[in-house]
């Protein structure tokens, strides 16, 4: 099989898999919203690996962007206007413009002092969520808000009540996410990312403005987090602090690793992976972590590619 | 007013104290190695529950002595095992190894020493305010602070005046030309990590004593400890000194002045570091930035 018709092979699958995934999870023992949460989370490990992996450079704290777009949608909804799509652009631009700012800040930072620093930024969001508990709910949360019916001109469909619904609403917001950002990727801008991940000196010697490009990145990348975190807040109708915490970030940086990094459908599998860990274990033991935990260990140390990594070298070789 | 500013930044100063040895050990992995290690707070809570559990056989000023110790014979083993394996690869994979061990170390604590928190006992006369007027300062408190500064001065004199000490500042600023010069790095490193997770086993004890223990404790103290680094400056041990004692005299401040923000205020603090002087206070131009 050529490469070509291996990759549109591999593309069919994935979609197959995500568009049939209401009939056969309950057939392993799954439900619909663990689905969605699949999705919603693996988007945001996607967003995380469009850096990562895709232009080098890693950001600790983009938990901040995820939970600010979360708020960003329950706040919408809740005080503002009754309307699902509203909500969605109100998260997605409140992360987004965020991140934007405060990564024209840290854009000079590199290695680990950049993942340090983004940490440290992200951890301040977090604490504003949790002490402005007037407008945000504090520790408790942010509710009671609701996902509101889509009305497409011809018909009206309730998201709210039919999980199957949602699902078919996220996966085609994740569709239209991952599109732009296969798209982007693709683009002579992507190509650069690319080439600064590489080498980042040789960048600059051909005149790439290396700091504008590891900003347009960054800010995009806070964009699709922000969308992947006012979907969850759509998910769980509710928002809450530790969605902004550097310990969610730490998950989303373990989906992307887990999953294989450097590859732009990793992040996915990871987010399956410890979804479906999380969900398995934690009905057994409470000790949860240790396990994913180990398991993450062991990859960073002997599959630094993560699992689709070591799945593509069998394919290859 | 003047007593609660009194109050309020000596307070500050003793919570900066204890960041500052917490900091320090990460500073001296991070400089020499390159790696932020995220497991830090994980060693800092192994640190104080090895001494929780000693104390009733060596009492409190054995437990005291010996966990530290304990605490960087575990540390050796998990670098040599572990973190010295990704250091030839991109400095990323130590932070990112580093966070899945922490994450590792706090349900491992949980799963030996139990989720709830657990009481660490000081001696009597430790706990004892010193003065009537100033009752906030008890002896555990200064005793804290004492540790502290004889720590510090002892790691200072010992990289200032041993052969070690120096070939660890040397390879701080070139570790490959020191390799080339005969010096063994991956002893040196070993070396360097170990000691700074001394730091960090004698920070749990005195942490213990202080605030009790919880398996959650190293991941809320990791933060402050950073904020101090960005402040002073990556690669100026000294800077990390500063850092740390200024975010906790501000915080200790803004405690008075407007409560809420006792925490916000570290990291207001290091946005403005990062705009004004993005290196840090005391930060070599170039050193990892």
């Amino acid at each position: 099989m050529s490469e070509v018709n291996r990759r549109l092979a591999m593309l069919a699958a994935i979609w197959a898999v995500l568009i049939l995934a209401p009939l056969w999870m309950p057939l392993v023992g799954g439900y619909t919203a663990l689905g969605t949460r699949v999705l919603v989370l693996g988007l945001g490990a996607m967003s995380v690996n469009f850096l990562l992996g895709f232009t080098g450079v890693l950001s600790f704290g983009h938990a901040a962007w995820f939970g600010l777009g979360a708020y960003g949608c329950g706040l919408l909804l809740k005080f503002v206007a009754l309307s699902t799509p509203l909500g969605l652009l109100a998260g997605t631009l409140l992360g987004g413009i965020l991140g934007g700012l405060l990564g024209a800040l840290i854009v000079r930072r590199r290695g680990v002092y950049f993942a340090m620093v983004t940490i440290a930024f992200g951890q301040v969001f977090y604490y504003i969520a949790f002490q402005w508990s007037s407008l945000t709910g504090g520790d408790d949360g942010l509710r009671p808000f609701y996902r509101q019916p889509l009305h497409l001109g011809v018909a009206t469909v309730d998201i709210l009540h039919g999980s199957t619904a949602f699902y078919y609403f996220v996966l085609v917001s994740f569709a239209l996410a991952t599109a732009l950002m296969g798209f982007i990727l693709r683009s002579p801008f992507g190509r650069t990312m690319l080439a600064i991940r590489e080498n980042e000196r040789r960048a600059r010697f051909l005149g790439i403005p290396v700091e504008m490009h590891i900003w347009i990145a960054f800010t995009l990348s806070c964009f699709f987090m922000a969308f992947a975190g006012s979907l969850y807040a759509l998910l769980n109708n509710f928002a809450d602090p530790r969605g902004l915490h550097y310990s969610q970030s730490g998950d989303f940086v373990m989906m992307a690793v887990l999953g294989g990094m450097r590859t732009f459908w990793g992040p996915l599998l990871g987010a399956v992976v410890f979804v479906m860990l999380q969900d398995y274990i934690s009905s057994i033991t409470i000790n949860w972590q240790i396990f994913i935990g180990l398991f993450y260990v062991a990859c960073v140390l002997f599959f630094p590619r993560g699992v689709l990594g070591i799945l593509r070298r069998k394919a290859t070789t | 007013m003047t007593q609660l500013i009194l109050f309020n930044v000596t307070n500050g100063l003793i919570v900066g104290a204890f960041y500052v040895l917490m900091a320090i050990g990460l500073s001296l992995i991070l400089n020499l190695s390159n790696v932020i290690n995220f497991a830090h707070g994980g060693f800092l809570v192994i640190g104080g529950y090895v001494a929780y559990t000693l104390e009733p056989y060596l009492g409190f000023w054995g437990a005291l002595i010996a966990s530290p110790f304990l605490t960087a014979i575990i540390g050796f083993a998990v670098e040599r095992l572990l973190i010295s394996r990704v250091y030839g690869r991109d400095p990323l994979y130590g932070l990112l190894l580093t966070f899945g061990l922490a994450f590792v170390f706090e349900d491992g604590t949980r799963i030996i020493w139990g989720a709830q928190g657990k009481p660490f006992t000081i001696p009597a006369f430790l706990s004892q305010s010193l003065s009537d007027k100033f009752f906030f300062i008890t002896g555990y408190r200064l005793f804290m602070v004492a540790m502290v500064a004889v720590m510090i001065a002892l790691l200072f004199l010992l990289l200032r005046f041993t052969r070690a000490g120096m070939r660890i500042r040397a390879g701080t600023l070139d570790l490959e030309t020191v390799a080339v010069l005969g010096v063994n790095a991956r002893a040196l490193r070993s070396l360097n990590f170990a000691v700074g997770i001394f730091l960090a086993g004698l920070s749990g004890v005195l942490a213990g004593g202080q605030l009790g223990l919880e398996p959650t404790m190293g991941a809320g103290l990791l933060m402050p400890s950073f904020i101090a680094i960005i402040v002073g400056g990556v690669g100026s041990l000294v800077g990390t000194l500063v850092g740390g004692l200024l975010i906790g005299v501000a915080s200790g401040l803004t405690a008075v002045m407007l409560p809420p923000a006792s925490e916000a205020i570290m990291y207001v603090l290091m946005a403005v570091v990062l705009l004004v002087r993005p290196r840090g206070l005391f930060g070599e131009e170039g050193m990892l930035t």
